[in-house]
C-alpha cells in the first residue's frame, strides 16, 4: 500500500493551518510557504500521474479497514488527472495573486487557499460517497473565505447568495445519501456499484430518487441547467484569481457526474437505466444555450466570461450524457481544456480590469499596453470559443465527432455550433469595445486635471497568463498522446468490474 | 413512531424550503438551520428506528442492535451543518453591514449601473 495516494491531501491539510497561525502577519513568509507547499502538491500529482499510468488501480486503506468497511481513496487514471489539472492550475493561480498582490488585500489568502486545495484533491481521490460529501464540505467553506476576500458591498452580497445557495445543495446531499444508504445499506462507491444491479428495476424506486437527487446536488456545482444562476454572479464579484481557480470547482461537479453516474448508476443498471442521461442531456443542451445568450447579452466583463463558462460546462456535459467510452474521451479532453481556458480568461481580465476603472464594456481611453493585452485576450478567447488552432478546437471536434448517434446529433450539432458562434460573437462585441474602439477616444487629459496612470505589468504579472496560455499551447500540440491517455481512462472508467474488484479485493495491494 | 418522524421531518422540511425562499438573510439562515434539522433527523431514520437497542455488537447472547453507521453520519453531519450556520451567519452580518440593507437579492440594472459610472 502507497502513501503517496494520501499526501496531496495531508500536504495541504498541514501547511494550512501552520500557513493561518503561525504566519499570519508575515505575508512573504506565508507566500513562501504556500509557493513551495503548492510546488509539492504538484511535484506528488506528477508521481500520482506516473504511478496511475500503468492501469492498475490503486487503493489506499484509511486506517487499515478494508472496504467497505472503512474508508478508501482510490488513484486510478482520471483521479491521478484531475489531482494534477488542479495542482497545475493552483500553481498558476497563486503565482498571479502574489504578482498582483491580491493575497496581500485580506487576511488568510493562503490558508484558505491551500484549505481549498485540500477539499478538491481530496473530492477527486475518494472512494466513498459520505467522503466525497466531507471533501465537498471542506472546499465549499475555503471556497467561502475566498469569494469574500477583500471583501466590499457587491462581493459580500454575491458572497451571501453563493454561500446559501450551496448550503441548500449540500442539504440535499445529504437527502441523497441517506436515501441511498437506506436502500443499499452502503456508501462505497465499488460495494454500491456492486450492490445496485441485483435490484430489480421494479425495487429500485428509492435507488432512482437518489440518482436523481445526487444529479442536482453535482449539477449544483457544475452549473447545469436550472441550478446555473449562481455562477454568473459569484465568478464575476469573487476575486479574479479566486475566480480562475474556481474554474476546477465546476469541473468537481462533472467529475462527480463521471464517476459516480457512471460506475454506480451507469449503463446497464436495471434500476436507472437511460434516467440519467435521458434528464442530463436536454439540460446539458439548455445550459450551452443560456450561455451563448449570456455571453452575448453581457453588458460587464466578469459577467461575461462567467456565461462562458456555464456555455463550456454545458458542452461538457452534452458529452458526459453520452456515457460511452468514446464521448467521455471528449468530454475528458474538453474539461482539461476549458479549466485552463476559463483561468487564462479570468487572469488577463483581471490586468485589464485593474487597469481601467471597472469592467463594464463601454470604451474607455486606452491604458498602458493595450496591445499586449489585447493580444493575450484574444488568443484566450480565440481558446474559448473552439476556434482553431487552440486546442478549444480540437476539444469541441471530438465532442461532435462522439455525439453521431442519429437521436443525438440534431440538439447536440446545433447547440454546439450555434452556441460557439454566439460566443465568438458576443467576445468579439466585448474586445472591440475594450481594445479597439478605445484607441479612437482622445486620450489627451483635460486641462487642469492629473489622471494617474497605472503601473505597467511586470513581468511577473504577465507570466502566469502565458503560463496558461501555453497550457493550452501543449494540449493542441500534443493532442494525440493526451487524447491516447484520455482514451485509456475512459476505458478505466467504464470497466465497472475491474474497479469493484480492485477496491473490495481483501488482499495486500488493490 | 414511523409516522411522528416522517411528519416531522416533512414539517421541518416544508418550513425550512418556504423560509429558504423569502427576501432577508434571517428568515433563510433560519430556513437553513430547520432543513438541517430535517436532514439530521431524515440520515438518522435511514439505518431504521430502533427503540433500546444499543449500536454495539453484542458477544454475550442474543441481543439485537441497532445500525451504528448513520449515527457515525449524522454525527459528522450536525458539526459541519452547525460550523456552516456559523459562517453564514458571519458573512450574512458583514453583507448587511456593507450594504446596509439584509436583502438576499442582487439587483442586476444597480450593478450595471454601478459600472458604467
Amino acid at each position: 500500500m502507497s502513501h503517496w495516494i494520501i499526501l496531496p491531501v495531508v500536504l495541504p491539510a498541514m501547511l494550512a493551518p501552520i500557513i493561518g497561525f503561525v504566519m499570519r502577519y508575515d505575508i512573504v513568509l506565508a507566500r513562501i510557504a504556500s509557493t513551495v507547499g503548492t510546488a509539492l502538491l504538484l511535484a506528488i500529482s506528477i508521481v500520482l500521474l506516473v504511478m496511475a499510468m500503468d492501469g492498475t488501480t490503486h487503493i489506499y486503506r484509511l486506517g487499515d479497514w478494508p472496504a467497505p468497511f472503512g474508508i478508501v481513496l482510490v488513484l486510478d487514471r482520471l483521479s491521478a488527472l484531475m489531482v494534477l489539472l488542479t495542482s497545475l492550475l493552483a500553481m498558476m493561480v497563486l503565482l498571479h495573486a502574489m504578482a498582483t498582490g491580491w493575497d496581500n488585500r485580506g487576511r488568510h489568502f493562503h490558508a484558505l487557499f491551500q484549505f481549498q486545495l485540500m477539499g478538491i484533491c481530496g473530492a477527486f481521490l475518494t472512494g466513498d460517497i459520505f467522503n466525497l460529501f466531507v471533501f465537498f464540505e471542506i472546499l465549499l467553506i475555503a471556497s467561502y473565505g475566498l469569494m469574500i476576500h477583500s471583501g466590499g458591498r457587491e462581493r459580500m452580497r454575491a458572497g451571501l447568495q453563493y454561500v446559501v445557495m450551496n448550503l441548500a445543495g449540500s442539504t440535499l446531499f445529504l437527502f441523497a445519501l441517506g436515501t441511498l444508504y437506506a436502500s443499499t445499506g452502503t456508501l462505497n462507491i465499488a460495494d454500491l456499484a456492486a450492490k445496485i444491479p441485483d435490484i430489480p428495476a421494479d425495487e429500485a424506486g428509492l435507488v432512482r430518487v437518489a440518482a436523481m437527487l445526487l444529479m442536482i446536488v453535482f449539477a449544483v456545482k457544475a452549473a447545469l441547467f436550472p441550478v446555473q444562476f449562481w455562477l454568473p454572479a459569484t465568478y464575476a464579484n469573487a476575486p479574479a484569481p479566486v475566480a480562475a481557480l474556481f474554474a476546477i470547482m465546476t469541473k468537481v461537479g462533472a467529475y462527480a457526474i463521471l464517476r459516480v453516474h457512471t460506475v454506480v448508476f451507469g449503463p446497464g443498471v436495471p434500476g436507472t437505466d437511460g434516467m440519467i442521461d435521458a434528464w442530463l442531456f436536454p439540460a446539458a443542451i439548455v445550459t450551452i444555450a443560456l450561455g451563448a445568450f449570456g455571453v452575448l447579452g453581457a453588458k460587464r466583463l466578469m459577467p461575461l466570461i462567467g456565461f462562458s463558462v456555464v456555455g463550456s460546462m454545458g458542452t461538457l456535459l452534452v458529452a458526459v450524457a453520452a456515457f460511452s467510452p468514446v464521448a467521455t474521451t471528449a468530454a475528458l479532453y474538453y474539461m482539461v481544456h476549458s479549466t485552463f481556458a476559463a483561468a487564462c480568461l479570468f487572469l488577463i481580465a483581471d490586468l485589464v480590469v485593474s487597469r481601467r476603472d471597472g469592467d463594464s464594456l463601454t470604451p474607455r481611453a486606452p491604458t498602458v499596453q493595450n496591445g499586449l493585452f489585447a493580444a493575450i485576450f484574444f488568443a484566450a478567447v480565440i481558446a474559448m470559443a473552439g476556434m482553431p488552432p487552440l486546442s478549444g478546437f480540437l476539444g469541441k471536434l471530438l465532442v461532435l465527432d462522439a455525439l453521431r448517434d442519429p437521436d443525438v446529433i440534431v440538439w447536440a450539432w446545433t447547440a454546439i455550433l450555434v452556441g460557439s458562434l454566439l460566443t465568438i460573437v458576443g467576445f468579439a462585441r466585448a474586445g472591440s469595445a475594450l481594445f479597439w474602439k478605445s484607441t479612437s477616444i482622445d486620450p489627451s487629459i483635460p486641462e487642469g486635471e492629473a489622471v494617474a496612470q497605472p503601473d505597467v505589468a511586470t513581468p511577473a504579472q504577465v507570466a502566469p497568463v502565458m503560463l496558461t496560455l501555453s497550457a493550452l499551447v501543449v494540449l493542441s500540440v500534443f493532442a494525440g498522446p493526451v487524447a491516447g491517455y484520455l482514451e485509456r481512462t475512459s476505458e478505466q472508467l467504464f470497466d465497472r468490474a475491474g474497479y469493484i474488484s480492485a477496491v473490495l479485493s481483501p488482499g495486500e495491494e488493490g | 413512531m414511523e409516522l411522528l418522524v416522517a411528519s416531522a421531518i416533512g414539517a421541518m422540511t416544508a418550513g425550512g424550503v418556504y423560509l429558504l425562499l423569502r427576501l432577508r438573510t434571517f428568515p433563510v439562515i433560519l430556513g437553513l438551520a430547520l432543513l438541517s434539522y430535517a436532514v439530521n433527523v431524515f440520515l438518522f431514520s435511514s439505518g431504521r428506528l430502533a427503540i433500546d437497542m444499543s449500536p454495539i455488537l453484542s458477544k454475550y447472547g442474543e441481543a439485537s442492535y441497532t445500525d451504528p453507521l448513520p449515527q457515525a453520519l449524522v454525527l459528522t453531519a450536525i458539526v459541519i451543518s452547525f460550523g456552516m450556520t456559523a459562517v453564514l451567519v458571519m458573512i450574512s452580518l458583514g453583507a448587511y453591514l456593507e450594504a446596509d440593507s439584509d436583502e438576499i437579492d442582487i439587483d442586476q440594472a444597480d450593478l450595471d449601473e454601478d459600472a458604467a459610472k
